[in-house]
């Protein structure tokens, strides 16, 4: 049997999301209470969680959270890590024995920065010598897989139901302002804790419903600017395509949008002069980015958060909002389930992205 | 109302549209058993050579100079049709002389003429001519 | 000649039951196969001149004609065949090169066909073209590297070079005037326009009545330098650079002089009567860099305002040839394999020279891709595309479109008899002769080559709506969206894709 890696697993999934656009910081109990009515969504072979907001006491430094599949890949892993960054603060994850949760792997989580005479040395800015370095690790040390690495964020994940997850990762004693979750049901059964979602580059997290057509068309084009589409996962492929057009692009997260769930042309051709000319444009430009199949994804990142459908709409998203706070999930159940009054609930049309921010002048 | 029209841009002078002219009005339902071993009598007939060639075949006139030259009243104008009536029709010949086309031929039985009907006296519906044309020289439209 | 070596490959079989002597075969052969005998009233015919047009055949209003191989033949013999044997005849008689007509008919490995094409089910839902929208269009053309900004934070749409857009992702490929006929060229021409695609005059310039076709006309420009000049270059869409034709890799179009009539002989800027052969090289091309100078010299010609296409063989190092060209300037790269058709190329180098285009496409878009280059020239893939199956499998092995060319000349009636060379072709397609030209009326021709390309998009929706896409780009170079079947592993790991089962 192979593992995630060496072969292409579709899946279906659970995917929820809770923001606080006060900056409010929150325990992971609420987005783990909403994934629980979803638990049929999933089948216990994968399940995570990412978070904003969780390390403000190490708000400017890069966290990375690290599997380690043995105590070699540990060392290897760290002398690498400690080539390039300056290291503040490196131990074990706190997690919680639970008997749901096997075949744990080492996880490490360290904390720090670049040093200046590698950026300088590279020429690269902070976040694409982050990038690289992680990509670079990824690919070139078997047995270590850096799975977060953005600020003031993080990435928690493993095989097994995601309700189950969060406990073992003991998210109850965090405490963030963004926190997103899926529930994997893949068809085949993954060796591999990596595989599961969300899928972190930088600050960008990705939880995904759904199964993309497109995805060698994608990832072969997306490769070319020095991403690895190590995981052979349609997350993995999205993410990257996030962080191309969004951070190396320069693309706003709506233009993003545009590009990946673009609107047909029948539509395009029947828009006024200048924006047909921009969706067109957008469309030629960057056509190897399109996504086509179903999909239902969010995006996290720092200070907000975006959901976004295929534009055929083949997989379930609502959106609920009360107060400062947004919910984003595959059914409303989830959302009901920690909100039960809500002020709005609507299901966004596919294609149309649903960006929310932190409010203006909130620092988290 | 229609008529059959030819360009003489698309003939080929293959001569198709004579034998399918034929076998329409021959009254068998195998061309096989209808033309073979016998000299044809189509209703239309190509003009020309390897250079130019054009079918010809009745116009239909609007003020058709053979119904006035016809001395037993056999050739009439119905439905905008120029029809001959076989029974009436004593062999005269007038009208292949006076027609300005040359589009009245003598008839197989010596005695009476025949000229293009449309099809409208055989079972071909449309006319065979232009089905059997593989050119699309010869069309059947209003102009 | 007293001792006849040459066996007729043919025979003409007529039904004597089924005869009328209607004579339409006799005024419709160009060889003079068939002939009239009025002393019997029957019809007698000379096989020894018969090619297998089947123009006869198809006009017989009895269906009383059938054309046979002849029966007559050697001695079995799977080494010594008996084309082998009558190819040595021929050259022993006359000491020439053989010569023949469209592309490679020899048996070699056709790896469409052991490519096998996927479908959506259960995990992700296949999407039905009748009731959903279904995509096709295409945009041919480099694309930036960067996008920039206005001063007002809007994006510059201007950043773009010039680009061909294509309803569908398909385009008639290159056939000189003079290879093919006048009316060939206006079926072509209208097709494209209806179509909303394009169409390629070939190295035979464009004809002055076709100026009126030419927004939807890609302008060649061969070694010959047939038609090149100023208003020609200004004429098209797009301009190509012909360095080869996969027929006949490394050497030039050959145009007979008995095709070279007043017309063509004016269209082409050349003299009447001798053989047209355009030189093996550009002699302004000898290496890279001066293909490179020669890109820039048509942009700076056309103002840079339409893209260049370079077209090349598929031959070893297609794909390092290919990456050079994508440096180049070049906007577009087209690659004819080597099933490629042509009017007339020596035998021996259109069936010997040249690899297949489905392994040079996955070699070049891989190349490309690994130097990071792939998206600043769009690839179109010529060279015996056959169905709409070939058009899928060659979009998701990474060609951006194809061109056609033998498949349209079939559409026009082509009976791929193979003796364009001769110029006596009966459908009125590979012949200046006039009575023969007008046997392709171009308002039939044209809406032939108007059905043939929507049937193949209908054909392609229905596949990719199966596949669970609904736009094409979406399935260009999406190899896991292909597996192969009876292949070897380097043949799965040059095509890069996976074996069926997998």
């Amino acid at each position: 049997m192979q593992n995630e890696g060496k072969i292409r697993i579709p899946s279906g999934c659970a995917i929820s999301g809770v923001f606080s656009k006060s900056g409010e910081r929150f325990d992971g109990e609420t987005v783990i209470r909403s994934i629980v009515p979803m638990h049929d969504r999933s089948n216990g072979l994968g399940g995570g969680f990412a978070a904003y907001g969780i390390y403000p006491q190490h708000r400017d430094l890069y966290a990375f959270h690290v599997f380690y599949d043995s105590v070699r890949a540990k060392d290897e892993c760290e002398e690498i890590l400690r080539s390039g960054f300056d290291i503040e603060a490196a131990e074990k994850i706190p997690t919680r024995k639970m008997p749901q949760i096997t075949d744990e792997p080492a996880i490490w989580r360290y904390f720090g920065l670049p040093f200046d005479k590698q950026l300088q040395s590279t020429g690269f800015d902070e976040r694409e010598f982050v990038a690289r370095f992680v990509v670079k690790i990824n690919s070139s040390i078997p047995g270590a897989y850096v799975f977060s690495s953005g600020k003031n964020m993080g990435v928690f994940k493993a095989v097994g139901f995601p309700e189950d997850v969060g406990r073992y990762y003991r998210l109850e004693d965090y405490a963030g302002y963004c926190w997103t979750a899926h529930g994997r049901y893949p068809t085949n059964t993954p060796g591999w804790w990596g595989g599961a979602h969300p899928f972190s580059l930088l600050d960008y997290s990705v939880v995904h419903n759904g199964e993309i057509s497109s995805y060698d068309a994608n990832r072969r084009f997306i490769e070319m600017f020095g991403y690895r589409c190590t995981l052979l996962t349609d997350t993995e492929a999205i993410a990257y395509i996030v962080d191309y057009l969004n951070r190396r692009q320069g693309l706003s997260l709506r233009e993003t949008a545009d590009v990946i769930a673009a609107p047909f042309w029948s539509e395009i051709d029947r828009m006024d002069g200048e924006e047909r000319r921009r969706r067109t444009y957008l469309r030629n430009v960057f056509s190897s980015l399109l996504i086509t199949g179903p999909f239902s994804i969010l995006l996290g990142f720092t200070g907000g958060m975006m959901a976004l459908n295929d534009r055929l709409k083949l997989r379930s998203m609502v959106v609920g909002e009360k107060g400062d706070r947004v919910y984003v999930a595959s059914e409303e159940c989830a959302i009901r389930t920690v909100e039960p009054s809500l002020d709005r609930l609507w299901s966004p049309r596919g294609g149309q992205p649903v960006i929310v921010t932190l409010n203006k002048g909130v620092r988290v | 109302m229609k008529r059959v029209y030819v360009n003489e841009r698309w003939c080929l002078g293959c001569h198709l549209c004579e034998y399918n002219c034929a076998f329409a009005n021959s009254g068998e339902t195998d061309m096989v058993k209808a033309l073979q071993g016998a000299e044809i009598h189509p209703r239309i007939q190509v003009e020309g050579d390897n250079k130019i060639s054009f079918a010809v075949s009745c116009r239909h006139c609007d003020d058709p100079i053979c119904v006035k030259s016809c001395i037993a009243g056999a050739i009439s104008k119905r439905d905008g049709v120029v029809r001959i009536d076989r029974d009436r029709c004593v062999g005269c010949f007038t009208c292949i002389l006076v027609c300005p086309y040359g589009a009245v031929l003598p008839s197989p039985d010596g005695h009476a003429v025949r000229k293009c009907e449309l099809c409208t006296d055989n079972a071909s519906g449309e006319p065979a001519c232009v089905r059997g044309c593989p050119n699309g020289a010869i069309v059947f439209e209003e102009r | 000649m007293a001792i006849r070596y040459d066996i007729p490959e043919y025979e003409v079989l007529r039904d004597p039951q089924r005869c009328i002597a209607c004579r339409v075969c006799e005024r419709q052969c160009a060889n003079e196969v068939h002939s009239y005998d009025p002393d019997t009233g029957t019809m007698k015919s000379d096989e020894t001149k018969c090619v297998d047009c089947h123009r006869c055949v198809s006009l017989c209003p009895t269906h009383a004609l059938k054309i046979v191989r002849n029966p007559d033949t050697l001695r079995r013999n799977a080494y010594w065949t008996g084309d082998t044997i009558g190819e040595i005849y021929r050259q022993a008689e006359t000491g020439g090169m053989l010569l023949s007509s469209m592309g490679n008919p020899r048996p070699y490995p056709v790896y469409w066909d052991k490519m096998l094409i996927n479908a959506s089910q259960v995990t992700n839902p296949s999407i039905d073209p009748l009731r959903e929208p279904m995509e096709t269009r295409t945009f041919l053309g480099k694309k930036p590297d960067r996008i920039e900004r206005n001063p007002d934070g809007s994006i510059d749409l201007s950043n773009l070079p010039p680009q061909l857009e294509l309803q569908v992702p398909i385009l008639f490929s290159a056939m000189s005037y003079g290879s093919i006929s006048y009316n060939a060229h206006e079926s072509l021409a209208r097709a494209a326009k209806e179509l909303g695609t394009y169409w390629n005059t070939g190295e035979g310039g464009l004809h002055e009545d076709f100026y009126k076709y030419a927004p939807n006309v890609i302008v060649q420009v061969a070694s010959g330098r047939f038609g090149v000049h100023k208003k020609y270059l200004e004429a098209g869409a797009a301009i190509e650079i012909k360095i080869g034709q996969g027929a006949k890799p490394g050497i030039g179009g050959h145009l007979p002089g008995a095709k070279i009539t007043d017309d063509v002989s004016r269209t082409r800027m050349i003299p009447k009567g001798t053989d047209a052969i355009s030189p093996a090289p550009h002699h302004d091309i000898y290496s890279i860099e001066d293909l490179r100078q020669l890109v820039y010299s048509l942009k700076e010609a056309t103002e840079y305002k339409k893209p260049v296409i370079v077209k090349i063989a598929a031959v070893h190092n297609v794909a390092a040839i290919a990456s050079g060209i994508a440096r180049s300037g070049a906007d577009i790269i087209a690659i004819d394999g080597f099933r490629g058709g042509t009017g007339a190329a020596p035998t021996r180098i259109r069936d010997n020279v040249g690899i297949p285009i489905e392994l040079a496409l996955a070699a070049v878009d891989e190349r490309l891709r690994q130097e990071r280059i792939r998206n600043n020239v769009s690839l179109i893939v010529a060279g015996g595309i056959r169905n709409s199956a070939d058009v899928v499998k060659a979009i998701a092995l990474g060609a951006d479109a194809v061109y056609i060319a033998t498949a349209a000349l079939v559409a026009l009636g082509c009976h791929l008899c193979r003796t364009c060379q001769t110029g006596k072709c009966n459908w009125g397609i590979a012949t200046q002769r006039p009575d023969l030209v007008k046997r392709l009326n171009p308002d039939i021709g044209s809406k032939r080559l108007v059905n043939l390309v929507s049937a193949w998009q209908h054909e392609i929706m229905e596949m990719m709506g199966g596949m669970g896409i609904n736009s094409v780009e979406a399935l260009r170079g999406n190899r896991l969206m292909l597996r192969g079947v009876g292949l070897t592993e380097k043949e799965l790991e040059i095509l890069g894709i996976k074996h069926a089962g997998e």
